[in-house]
């Protein structure tokens, strides 16, 4: 399940898309996008998924929940 | 400590400007100073300001007080990601009506932010200051800010640049704001205990990880104190903000003066917490009150016994424009800017700013002769007046077209700026006129007079009702020689008996007055 960002509630401050390691999150109309076939979760990179941790308003990163759950390479 | 001694450092050697010579002989530090105080502070001039400060601060509205009222600054909001969360602060509210920090109504690249930046410089010769403030924090989108010096340093290099920080990642840039000339760094410190950190800040993002609680306050200030250090080792003036948050950290404010004075710190401002639940903000929800004008004038007092503080702060947006106390960032939206025929002209902009020191110069000899006329006068009064102005040092607003009031406070020493009152505060609308008249009246009510250029019969009726005296016999002329020259007559009037001085303070709101905690 990669992260999504919930539009509604993203101010559009762009703390995620310069924190996020796979370069998966871009703009679009003022507010921040997750490309789901680039989100890894942060594994492999960090203990925590970075736009959770830096984003202002909480529960605004969030698991899509409609996709299965990031799989690592073995 | 001792407050005997005072720090002299001549302003002799190298070459002295015409206007620095006259301000040199107009202006000095008055006589109460402490030990190692750096300068004679955001009050003076020059006097006994180092030669290399002064060249920093004399045209930069927010480190000089003298200064704010002739220059202008802007910021461009080109930093809108932030890397701490501050309960005093909600990313998501904007409104153009509004005058707040984190406050923005555009964002703008760093290209788009040149662009407007020559704009300005272009309309408003004596815009000298360039600052990023935010939205956000200016280090946490490190590329943009400093993309966006590059671009002004290249395109118009007689401008200065500021930046404002919660100081998190400071010491990680310290080399390259030197590198780029920002020589004005202001840090947000609110506290160094990390107990009341923790009531100030839930969270920082710190080396990819969110911290919260204690430990992120202790983080917290560390790297803020570590960047304080490194800014001032490199010659970098560095000016501290503090939110004064009463019942949280409003007694602790004077350790953190303490604490940043011994670091090196140029200037001090502690500014009133703004809260309303509105704005959205946890303070704000949670019904946390901000403090009185009075009980900020009163903290700053205590700290001034140990270093400058700043009284003239407007606590303004991240897109601000203009002079302090003024908002012209609609007249400079994207949309116009681009329809703009911009033509910088650094000669046209020298000449205009060589217009604004000669004014100064007749400002500073205009008190001059008043107070010297004070000297003869002996008396322990001291009063407040409120002065409606629009810049320039001058007598210039109308009653009821003020938006804010300038408060000095007059003795036989001369006049001193001691701060400024809004009448009408954050996002008021629909009020009646009387309730306007009200609100003016019970931001001045310690004052014992008002000064305009006009004034209506009825706001004048109800301010000597007051208690308060409306003086439009000065209109148009010098502040501070007009305030010296009422107040000679006043003491006049005192000493022949002709009237009884009586001392206007407010009790309501000089209730929680923080001197004792000094």
């Amino acid at each position: 399940m990669p992260f999504k960002i919930i539009a509604s509630q993203c101010t559009g401050c762009s703390a995620c898309e310069t924190q996020c390691p796979n370069f998966a999150i871009s703009e679009r109309a003022g507010v921040f996008l997750i490309d789901p076939e680039k989100c890894t979760e942060c594994a492999a990179y960090f203990d925590e998924p970075q736009c959770v941790a830096v984003c202002p308003v909480d529960n605004t990163c969030v698991l899509d929940t409609a996709l299965p759950r990031h799989q690592e390479p073995a | 400590m001792s407050t005997s001694a005072q720090h002299q450092v001549s302003c002799g050697g190298g070459e002295i400007s015409e206007t620095m010579q006259v301000m040199a002989k107009h202006k000095s530090c008055g006589t109460v100073g402490g030990s190692g105080k750096a300068s004679c502070g955001s009050q003076a001039g020059i006097g006994n300001v180092p030669n290399e400060v002064w060249e920093k601060v004399k045209n930069h509205p927010c480190y000089s007080e003298e200064a704010h009222h002739h220059y202008a600054r802007m910021h461009v909001a080109v930093a809108p990601a932030c890397n701490i969360q501050c309960n005093y602060c909600n990313r998501k509210y904007d409104c153009a009506n509004e005058s707040r920090p984190g406050i923005v109504s555009e964002k703008l690249t760093p290209e788009q932010a040149a662009k407007k930046v020559l704009a300005v410089a272009s309309a408003i010769p004596q815009m000298s200051v360039v600052g990023v403030a935010g939205p956000g924090d200016p280090l946490a989108n490190p590329d943009k800010t400093f993309k966006t010096f590059e671009l002004v340093n290249k395109l118009a290099p007689d401008l200065k640049l500021c930046l404002s920080t919660n100081g998190l990642a400071l010491a990680d840039h310290v080399d390259t704001i030197a590198r780029l000339k920002v020589d004005h760094v202001t840090i947000t410190i609110n506290m160094i205990d990390p107990d009341i950190g923790a009531k100030i800040y839930p969270w920082i993002f710190y080396r990819h990880k969110r911290y919260t609680g204690i430990e992120a306050a202790s983080i917290l200030s560390n790297r803020q104190l570590q960047g304080l250090e490194m800014l001032t080792a490199r010659g970098i003036l560095c000016k501290v903000n503090s939110v004064m948050i009463p019942g949280i950290n409003d007694q602790h404010l004077v350790e953190v003066n303490k604490a940043v004075k011994s670091r090196g710190a140029f200037l001090h401002n502690v500014m009133p917490l703004i809260s309303s639940p509105e704005h959205g903000t946890v303070f704000g929800l949670s019904g946390q009150r901000g403090p009185t004008a009075q009980e900020v004038t009163a903290l700053q007092d205590s700290c001034e016994r140990e270093m400058n503080m700043m009284r003239h702060c407007r606590q303004c947006r991240a897109d601000a424009v203009g002079l302090l106390g003024e908002d012209r960032g609609a007249e400079f939206t994207m949309e116009k800017i681009m329809a703009m025929d911009i033509k910088y002209d650094e000669q046209a902009r020298k000449e205009d700013q060589a217009k604004v020191e000669k004014a100064r110069i007749a400002k500073l000899a205009a008190k001059q002769e008043q107070v010297a006329g004070l000297a003869s006068a002996s008396s322990e009064i001291k009063v407040l007046v409120a002065v409606a102005t629009k810049g320039s040092g001058l007598i210039n607003q109308h009653f009821g077209h003020a938006k804010e009031f300038q408060i000095y406070e007059l003795s036989t020493s001369g006049a001193k700026f001691v701060g400024h009152r809004p009448i009408h505060p954050y996002c008021q609308g629909g009020d009646g006129e009387d309730s306007k008249l009200e609100i003016a009246i019970g931001a001045i009510n310690d004052c014992h007079a008002v000064f305009v250029s006009k004034i209506g019969g009825c706001p004048k009726a109800e301010l000597i009702k007051a208690g308060i005296e409306p003086v439009d016999q000065y209109a148009y002329e010098f502040i501070d020689g007009s305030a010296i020259a009422w107040f000679k007559l006043y003491l006049d009037k005192v000493n022949e008996g002709k009237i009884k001085h009586i001392e206007r303070v407010d009790p309501a709101a000089r209730r929680n007055a923080l001197i004792s905690a000094a």
